[in-house]
């Protein structure tokens, strides 16, 4: 029926293994989106590579016949990377999930792409060693898949996000060359290829193996809860603790229908009646720890919060955590549906930005429960909405980019951790002008020639810009249901 | 609200800069850029028309409480550290400044990080943003003054340590953080083999060491945090305390160990690698992963001993033939960073040779 796509599984066969390659219609839906669900797309047919060798094979053969490759590692993405192309290659990375190398004493870990984030925690925890970039979906998320969007996650503010804790990727490219970027010592020689890579979204090359730095657990964590009767102080209390010179480990932050849709899902214990929950981790030796909380919680009392509790022990401190990392799934069950939103700003503006969207919140008449990353300045809103009724998820998704429009006027960011995709691609055209974004396309045009790997994301073309930017101004918002998006 | 630090002496001279560059594409002439011209000695000579960047300089904006900096290429290192100072912060990779007239835009184009490197991260790291020039005279902006951005791929981290080659920085915004309350320096008389075993030791564990050094004979460590745990973990390595200005001593490069006529070598090996078998002096530093040699040794040897290690070596000083310096660069990647270079600088005229010796 379709010549080109026959041809090019019988040449995949070849350089397969029988179980690496999917082709059958039934089996492809289980492909067709990531955590972004909206954007639905069956892929033409799916490779799972077991080695780095399979991978430069299938990336030689679908440049030779001019296929787009898109990669994907758990699916957990939540801006569209990972949805396939109609007409192209989707690339699993799902059966490259093996731990080469823990060494306790360069303090490091070797892995495929494939291996999930909690997972290096787990194998170095023998060692007293773990992998500090923790996002809510370790329990799922992949390292080629935190690799590609530079993910963060609740310890960042002090630990970095996935760029400061990579030291080497092995990278192939569409061509099939095996790149290396980084090393594994502190300082490259070259261009520092590697800062590239990291955060790319899959568009430059596949990656096949990562070496990750680890640290020492350290010897003491303790969680503060700080409970506050308005939004706009518990915003200032952030701020607050680090100009004290505190850098918590995590400073997280929920609103009121946060902190009961957590409540009601894993029952941590939160004060439900609380307009905001702060949630402040202290890490690091035990006397430097003690004598923080004691800090921290001088602030947070004059700060005017009406509740201070500390994690009595460890299993509170993880039931206390396990709400907080489960907020989308517990909002989730607030309404039918809910878009998670990802934008950052500089955090002395935060609580000037949650006025504001609870403004748009009103005028758009759909709720949004808040949880941010507050110490960082990193916000996830997450809209409720109802597929199911006329022109919701269009109103939702206005909503969304007005929020995300918002964040670049405070000087701000339209993505701090869930990367571009094709959610946000044409707010790219709001956070960068004509020349930085030729320069993006320069930069992939010299990593992927053809523009194969993952085709249509993250960086918009000017000409759509352009577009769009007419369009802006017409209707006074953003729009972009139903119009394609490359 | 931005705040001039120093209205006497700030500048903008962005657009200025732009043309210059512009001037300079149009006419395929290539271009020097200096700062404080302190560094021209990390690398090879550049032939090309000065363009003169310390004139553009000032802090543009300093919020303590966001932990962020923004500042013009060419301001000093110094007034931007006691501007931070006043406020009880610091740049954490602790940057060499190698002279007074140090700035930040040759700080950041070298990624140069001192002692505290292994455990607060490199320059590079600390970078959230920057505007700069292209090779055609184009402005342009990337990143940003907040901790979490992944719009666009991450330019503004490729400009730290490209030395210039890739655009004229203009301003930089960076990550700062607060000062730690205490800080020990513990000496400690052991052998070089003992030193690294312990540095590994101490690594592996959650102690809050701030830098690690093995230099004649003795074992250096520095420890900083609140005073009660650096006076029970300093208690714990025993030794004797040292005046903090060694680490300057090291960082400057205004240590004895410095001055000498061989040839002076940069290797950076996993910290866990054993002592290269080369004959020389050596002072380590990073807790292993960084280890000065003054050696007569062939360069080939130098490069063949780090690569078996697992790392790589640089001559940063002394005689020698010139392709010797830095081991050769694997080729499908020298296409590529050939290919960025055209990306950024199309006509070849920003600091060319600094870098890769081919472009
Ligand atoms: C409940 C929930 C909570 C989340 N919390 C966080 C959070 O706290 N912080 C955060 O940052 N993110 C969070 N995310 C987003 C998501 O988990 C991360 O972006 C994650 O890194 C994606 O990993 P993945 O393996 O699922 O990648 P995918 O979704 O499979 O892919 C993501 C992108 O990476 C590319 N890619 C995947 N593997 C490779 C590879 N080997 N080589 C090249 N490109 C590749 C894909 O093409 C795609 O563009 C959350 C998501 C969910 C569903």
């Amino acid at each position: 029926m379709d010549r080109q796509r026959d041809e090019l599984i019988a040449q995949l066969r070849q350089v397969l293994p029988p179980d690496g390659l999917c082709t059958e219609a039934s089996m492809l839906h289980a492909w067709e989106c990531d955590g972004m669900s909206a954007l639905r797309q069956v892929p033409w047919l799916v490779v799972l590579p077991q080695t780095t060798a399979h991978v430069q094979a299938v990336l030689r053969l679908c440049r030779e016949h001019g296929i787009p490759v898109v990669a994907r590692g758990a699916g957990t993405g939540l801006s569209g990377g990972a949805m396939p192309h109609e007409r192209g290659v989707l690339l699993s990375l799902a059966k490259m999930n093996a731990i080469l190398d823990i060494d306790p004493l360069a303090c490091t870990a070797r892995v495929q792409p494939g291996v999930r984030n909690l997972a290096v925690s787990e194998a170095a925890r023998p060692h007293g060693l773990y992998y500090a970039p923790d996002p809510s979906s370790q329990i799922a998320c992949t390292i080629g898949g935190n690799v590609a969007e530079n993910s963060g996650g609740v310890h960042c503010l002090k630990y970095g996000l996935t760029v400061h804790n990579v030291m080497r990727v092995q990278l192939v490219t569409m061509d099939g060359y095996c790149l290396e970027l980084g090393t594994e010592t502190l300082d490259s020689p070259g261009y520092d290829l590697l800062a590239l890579a990291v955060g790319s979204e899959g568009l430059l090359g596949v990656v096949t193996e990562v070496t990750l730095r680890l640290l020492p657990r350290p010897e003491c964590s303790q969680l503060l809860l700080a409970a506050f009767d308005d939004v706009a102080r518990a915003a200032d209390a952030v701020g607050a603790i680090i100009a004290a010179g505190v850098i918590p480990a995590g400073l997280e932050m929920m609103d009121n229908p946060a902190i009961r849709a957590a409540e009601a899902f894993v029952h941590a214990g939160y004060p439900t009646d609380a307009a905001a929950l702060l949630l402040c981790e202290l890490d690091g030796p035990v006397a430097d720890v003690i004598e923080q909380t004691g800090w921290v919680e001088a602030v947070l009392g004059k700060a005017g919060a009406s509740e201070i509790r500390r994690a009595r022990d460890e299993t509170e401190r993880a039931l206390l955590w396990k709400g907080r990392k489960s907020a989308f799934p517990a909002v989730g069950r607030l309404a039918p549906d809910y878009y998670c939103m990802d934008g950052s700003i500089p955090r002395r503006r935060l609580a000037d930005v949650l006025q504001g969207i609870a403004g748009l919140s009103q005028r758009y008449g759909l709720a949004v429960a808040n949880v941010f990353h507050a110490g960082d300045g990193n916000l996830h809103p997450l809209i409720l909405y109802d597929a199911n009724q006329p022109d919701e998820l269009a109103r939702a998704e206005a909503f969304g980019a007005d929020i995300l429009g918002l964040c670049v006027q405070v000087g701000g960011s339209i993505t701090g951790e869930h990367g571009v995709g094709v959610e946000k691609i044409d707010q790219m055209c709001l956070q960068f002008g004509a020349a930085e974004l030729a320069c993006f396309h320069a930069i992939k045009q010299a990593f992927d020639p053809d523009l194969l790997l993952n085709p249509g994301k993250a960086v918009p073309t000017l000409h759509r810009c352009a577009e769009l930017g007419t369009m802006h101004v017409h209707a006074g918002q953003l729009p972009h249901a139903g119009l394609e998006r490359f | 609200m931005p705040r001039l630090v120093d209205p006497e002496q700030d500048s903008d001279l962005g657009d200025r800069l732009c043309d210059r560059v512009a001037e300079a594409f149009a006419q395929r002439t290539p271009l020097r850029i200096v700062g404080g011209d302190t560094k021209a000695e990390l690398g090879p000579a550049v032939c090309g028309e000065p363009l003169r960047v310390t004139g553009h300089r000032g802090i543009v904006d300093y919020q303590p409480g966001e932990l962020v900096l923004t500042a013009r290429a060419g301001t000093p290192l110094a007034q931007i550290e006691a501007e931070l100072a006043r406020h009880g912060q610091m740049l954490p990779f602790e940057p060499p400044r190698l002279g007074p007239g140090a700035t930040l835009g040759g700080t950041i184009a070298c990624n140069l990080s001192g002692p505290r490197r292994p455990w607060a991260g490199s320059a590079r790291d600390h970078v959230l943003g920057c505007s700069l020039i292209d090779g055609r005279g184009q402005r342009m902006r990337f990143g940003g003054q907040v901790m979490k951005n992944v719009a666009g791929y991450d330019v503004s981290r490729l400009m730290a340590g490209a030395s210039g080659t890739l655009g004229v920085l203009l301003d930089i915004s960076l990550k700062v953080l607060p000062r730690p309350a205490t800080e020990v320096t513990l000496a400690l008389a052991i052998d070089a083999h003992a030193a690294l075993e312990r540095m590994q030791r101490l690594a592996a564990q959650p102690v809050p060491l701030s830098a690690a050094c093995w230099l004649d004979g003795r074992l250096y460590l520095r420890f900083s945090g609140a005073p009660a745990a650096v006076a029970y973990h300093a208690g714990c390595v025993g030794g004797t305390e040292v005046a903090p200005d060694f680490w300057q001593s090291v960082n400057e490069r205004s240590h004895s160990f410095f001055s000498d006529a061989r040839p002076l070598w940069r290797l950076s090996l996993p910290t866990c690698a054993m002592q290269p078998d080369l004959d020389g002096d050596w002072l380590i530093d990073w807790g292993g992963a960084r280890r000065w040699l003054l050696s007569d040794a062939p360069g080939q040897w130098v490069h063949e001993r780090a690569r078996r290690l697992g790392g790589h070596a640089l001559r940063e000083r002394g005689a020698g033939a010139d392709n010797e310096r830095m081991a050769a660069t694997d080729p499908a990647l020298l296409v590529l960073s050939r290919r960025l270079k055209q990306v950024f600088d199309p006509a070849g005229i920003l600091n060319r040779g600094r870098m890769y010796r081919e472009f």
